[in-house]
């Protein structure tokens, strides 16, 4: 049975601690508001991307020439996985979530008897995966002290993964984030951007319906949006991981902020109870020593 | 008069333009070109320049584009970039700045010949802009 001071104790602690989580949920839910909005407006650019690539895959007829890119090597060996994550904890499942998501994929990748290959943003998800993964991870970067993360550090990530497919170091290429669906769920999601997946898929849907004109000629174009569809995917993704993890810190600190009050009540009817049972006892014992008498 | 067409300029980040034009000009890899309603459908490429969109209501905006890409589909015109400003917001250092880095960058020796095209373009622009 803890002392009446130790109880005393823990109350202002877990108060004190109620006091914190209330708050980082109320900076979450600013942020919060600003992220989603981010995220919403930054959709249109990257489905209109798709669209354009999708009409311009459409009219390729020399398959065999087209831009790695969008065929891949003709390989399937060499998996890279860009695995997007916070650089701040305090924010529930979230950062779990995508690597949970990612190992259950590593693990498929390495039983099949391939190459794994790692490329982490973000340091949390460093941290976690560099323990089971570490011999994998081929490069590490995290946006710590960034206030916003800007399309050029999309663009400067989607450089570097450009610049090891050129030099062949990888064959398939999958990214894995967050998708903000609202403030309680997010989904994670890996999408592949190397070669293009959606785009296979779709294309034996519908065969071309109406033709375009283009300016340079087509494969030229492609060579060239390829690479800067990559960068909008990845900075996509940046989009949607920002606006979950303050949803995801939003949610986490709305439960501990709960929790904590749960404690406390707990914690003050035990100081109560205590306390009248040390004044019983003490009454007990003038009343049995005046008895004595 | 029905001779509108819908233009939309978007942003990594934003929808900058969202409107109803008569006539757009694009500056497009292979030189100025200019679109009107029903123009075929085309995809094409931007390399430095100016896109002018003259509105319904007859007022003119203008846009400093570094690269993107255009499509012209069924009379909606869609224009992505990641480095697009609209004129008025664009200040004397921003273009000081911008020509200082395009000189530094031609004075490089080993420029394949489309990068140099590109800058060569970009610089053109930059000495037009009147602020």
């Amino acid at each position: 049975m803890p002392s009446l001071d130790d109880l005393k104790k823990r109350i202002s602690s877990v108060k004190s601690t109620q006091k914190i989580t209330k708050a980082m949920k109320m900076v979450a839910a600013a942020k919060l508001r600003k992220a989603q909005e981010n995220a919403e407006k930054g959709r249109p650019f990257s489905e209109k991307m798709n669209n354009i690539i999708l009409n311009l895959s459409k009219s390729i007829v020399d398959k065999d020439n087209a831009s790695k890119f969008l065929v891949g090597t003709g390989k399937n060996n060499i998996h890279l996985c860009v695995v997007i994550t916070a650089d701040r904890g305090l924010c529930g499942g979230f950062n779990t979530n995508i690597c949970r998501k990612a190992k259950n994929y590593f693990d498929q990748i390495i039983k099949d008897g391939k190459t794994l290959k790692i490329f982490t943003v973000g340091s949390k998800g460093h941290d976690q995966l560099k323990r089971a993964y570490g011999s994998y991870i081929i490069e590490k970067v995290n946006f710590k002290g960034f206030r916003k993360i800007t399309y050029n550090e999309a663009e400067e990530i989607g450089n570097k993964i450009i610049k090891l497919f050129q030099e062949e170091q990888f064959d398939v290429c999958k990214i894995f984030y967050n998708k903000f669906k609202n403030v309680i769920t997010q989904i994670p999601q890996s999408q592949q951007i190397i070669p293009i997946e959606s785009i296979k898929k779709e294309q034996e849907e519908k065969k071309s319906e109406n033709f375009y004109e283009f300016e340079p000629e087509e494969n030229e174009i492609l060579d060239n949006l390829l690479p800067r569809n990559i960068s909008t995917q990845i900075f996509k993704a940046f989009l949607e991981n920002a606006a979950s993890e303050q949803g995801s810190r939003m949610t986490a600190m709305d439960n501990a902020t709960r929790n904590a009050g749960d404690l406390v009540d707990k914690l003050t009817i035990t100081y109560n109870r205590s306390r009248q049972a040390a004044i019983t006892k003490e009454l007990i014992e003038i009343i049995s020593g005046a008895e004595s008498l | 008069m029905e001779n509108n067409f819908k233009v939309e300029i978007i942003s990594p980040e934003k929808i900058i333009f969202s409107d109803n034009s008569t006539q757009v000009t694009i500056p497009s890899y292979e030189g100025e070109m200019s679109i009107l309603k029903n123009h075929i459908s085309i995809i094409t490429f931007l390399r430095p320049g100016i896109i002018i969109t003259n509105k319904d209501d007859g007022k003119i905006e203008k846009f400093f584009v570094e690269d993107g890409i255009a499509e012209f589909n069924t009379n909606t015109l869609i224009i992505l970039s990641s480095s697009i400003l609209n004129i008025k917001e664009l200040s004397k250092d921003f273009i000081d700045n911008l020509s200082k880095i395009t000189q530094d960058k031609l004075s490089q020796k080993d420029l394949l010949d489309h990068d140099r095209y590109v800058l060569n373009c970009k610089l053109d622009v930059l000495k037009e802009i009147r602020i």
